[in-house]
């Protein structure tokens, strides 16, 4: 596996209306649509909530495939859950009977209802980290927990943290290549056995990573004190972020379905 | 010239575990001037890098005093002027590079330092022009070369514009061609920007760049001066347990052979001419 080939997060830079969101709003917009998937009480209202991100996929220009790939590790949460209705939701017409087993009108109604809601939920979320970069993510992050530091919430450290946890990642990839390499000229056996035994074989691979984690960590708070780096009172950034009429009209837009939403009760 | 840090009488005790105490520095005294280029040598423990960490008030002193710019640095409400006005670079670049991108990681400094943003903006363009990585600018540190990073733990300390750069041994983890761009960048940081440098190094040959070379040893200096009077005539570095650079040391040895070669020969150029 090639260390520069990863990809963080998956994001996919752009230039299309939903890349160029400023990071807050985006944020607020996905609230505001995950709020508005769990009050639509109809088909009717996930066909339309359907069709409104099927827009905005389409002017982001984005590839179908990575949905279907972002799909697939909720897969398996989204049969269980299918499964467990059609199984155990009663109610309305049986449409199917075997033993004790049976499929009925209302499992298979709420079945789908909860799948539809799953794979919306994922699809909107994915939409929105496709086209955000990390980065402006923590920015976004630390805003809005900027009026939770008088209750204690750390919000300018936890996007420190989101920061040095992007910049370290590809570093200890590389890292753990280079000592996962080593103990293997010393004969050590990452490739073959059962699940445990490969677990356990990965001790000699984890413990020299953590140990070398916390030197750089040391290290790396001393440089930051050394460059006056003293949290977040007091600093200001490069990066300033900046709200557009974009920004206003896709908070509106976004506002406009989730009000429709409820007034209309679909 | 007026002298940029004041050592005086400084001792630094490590507190092992309980009350074990470990004397990493004694009773120092050192000056170092304004705009000079000053080499910190010394065999591995003997202190160096402690020295170095109280220029900059990451370290206090247990006894005596550092001035540095007139601010002591035992006095707590100093310690970020100081380290505005003295920048340290560290042994590993990839511990010292803090953000995802370069242009990032140069405004790091400066936004801790609460400058306006246009204005960070302006200096960090400046100071990427200045060492040259302005095509890097957005490119994710981790994809540079070591050379390039420690270039770039560089540029992000002189974007703070300090008066002083103390840089712990900045070249032990590079490849040859790396160390010479980085002592390249430095040098011409103390001549373009008269930057003061305190250069820690244990590669005598890079000792021979400075103005000023101290040796220390055991927490104490044990010779200082030009790079002449250390390394130029009779060699006695080696019982300490430092290694002679090659020039002088084959200057030394010819000299012992019966040729007739004059005290402070360092460079190549210069034995040759003796030589011939």
């Amino acid at each position: 596996m090639s260390m520069r080939s990863i990809t963080l997060g998956h994001y996919l830079p752009g230039e299309s209306v939903l890349h160029r969101l400023d990071p807050r709003v985006k944020l607020v917009t996905l609230f505001t649509l995950i709020v508005a998937l769990f009050m639509i009480k109809s088909f009717t209202g996930f066909f339309l909530y359907g069709l409104f991100i099927f827009a905005i996929f389409i002017s982001s220009g984005l590839p179908w495939r990575y949905f279907l790939r972002g799909l697939r590790p909720v897969l398996y949460i989204i049969i269980f859950t299918l499964v467990l209705h059609f199984i155990f939701t009663k109610g309305g017409q049986v449409y199917w009977r075997w033993g004790v087993l049976t499929i009925e009108e209302a499992g298979l109604v709420m079945g789908s209802f909860m799948t539809l809601r799953l794979a919306l939920l994922v699809i909107t979320t994915l939409m929105i980290t496709l086209t955000t970069s990390p980065i402006s993510f923590a920015d976004g992050i630390e805003y809005w927990l900027r009026p939770l530091r008088r209750f204690g919430v750390p919000g300018h450290e936890i996007a420190m943290m989101m920061t040095i946890a992007l910049r370290f990642i590809p570093t200890l990839m590389e890292e753990s290549d280079k000592i996962r390499k080593a103990q293997m000229a010393r004969g050590a056996d990452f490739e073959t056995g059962n699940i445990f035994r490969r677990a356990r074989n990965l001790v000699p691979l984890l413990v020299p990573l953590f140990v070398s984690a916390f030197r750089r960590a040391d290290e790396l708070a001393v440089a930051m004190e050394a460059r006056c780096y003293r949290g977040g009172e007091g600093r200001t950034k490069m990066r300033e972020l900046h709200t557009g009429a974009v920004d206003y009209i896709g908070v509106l837009t976004v506002g406009a379905l989730l009000a429709g939403i409820i007034v209309s009760g679909v | 010239m007026e002298a940029i840090i004041q050592v005086r009488n400084l001792t630094h005790d490590y507190q092992l575990s309980g009350n074990e105490m470990i004397r990493a520095i004694e009773d120092l005294s050192l000056e170092i001037e304004e705009g000079s280029y000053v080499a910190l040598v010394g065999p591995n423990g003997s202190g160096k890098s402690t020295l170095a960490r109280h220029f900059n008030a990451i370290l206090t002193p247990t006894s005596g005093e550092v001035m540095v710019d007139g601010l002591s640095t035992a006095d707590e409400q100093n310690c970020w002027e100081i380290r505005r006005r003295v920048g340290m670079v560290f042994q590993n670049p990839d511990n010292q590079i803090v953000a995802t991108t370069v242009e990032e990681d140069v405004a790091f400094g400066l936004e801790n330092l609460g400058v306006a943003p246009e204005l960070i903006r302006r200096r960090v363009a400046e100071t990427l022009d200045m060492i040259g990585l302005s095509s890097y600018a957005q490119q994710p540190p981790h994809l540079l070369s070591g050379g390039q990073k420690q270039k770039l733990s560089i540029a992000g300390i002189i974007a703070m514009r300090p008066r002083c750069l103390v840089l712990d041994e900045p070249t032990a983890m590079l490849d040859p061609r790396g160390r010479t761009e980085v002592l390249g960048t430095v040098k011409q940081l103390n001549s373009q920007e008269k930057i003061t440098v305190v250069h820690i190094t244990h590669f005598m040959e890079e000792a021979l760049e400075a103005d000023q070379v101290v040796v220390l040893a055991e927490g104490k200096i044990v010779r200082i001066g030009e790079p002449q009077e250390i390394f130029g005539g009779e060699l006695n570095l080696e019982e300490l347990g430092l290694e002679v650079p090659t020039v002088p040391k084959l200057a030394h040895i010819l000299r012992q052979g019966g040729l007739k070669i004059p005290d402070g020969v360092l460079s190549m150029e210069q034995l040759v001419n003796s030589l011939c």
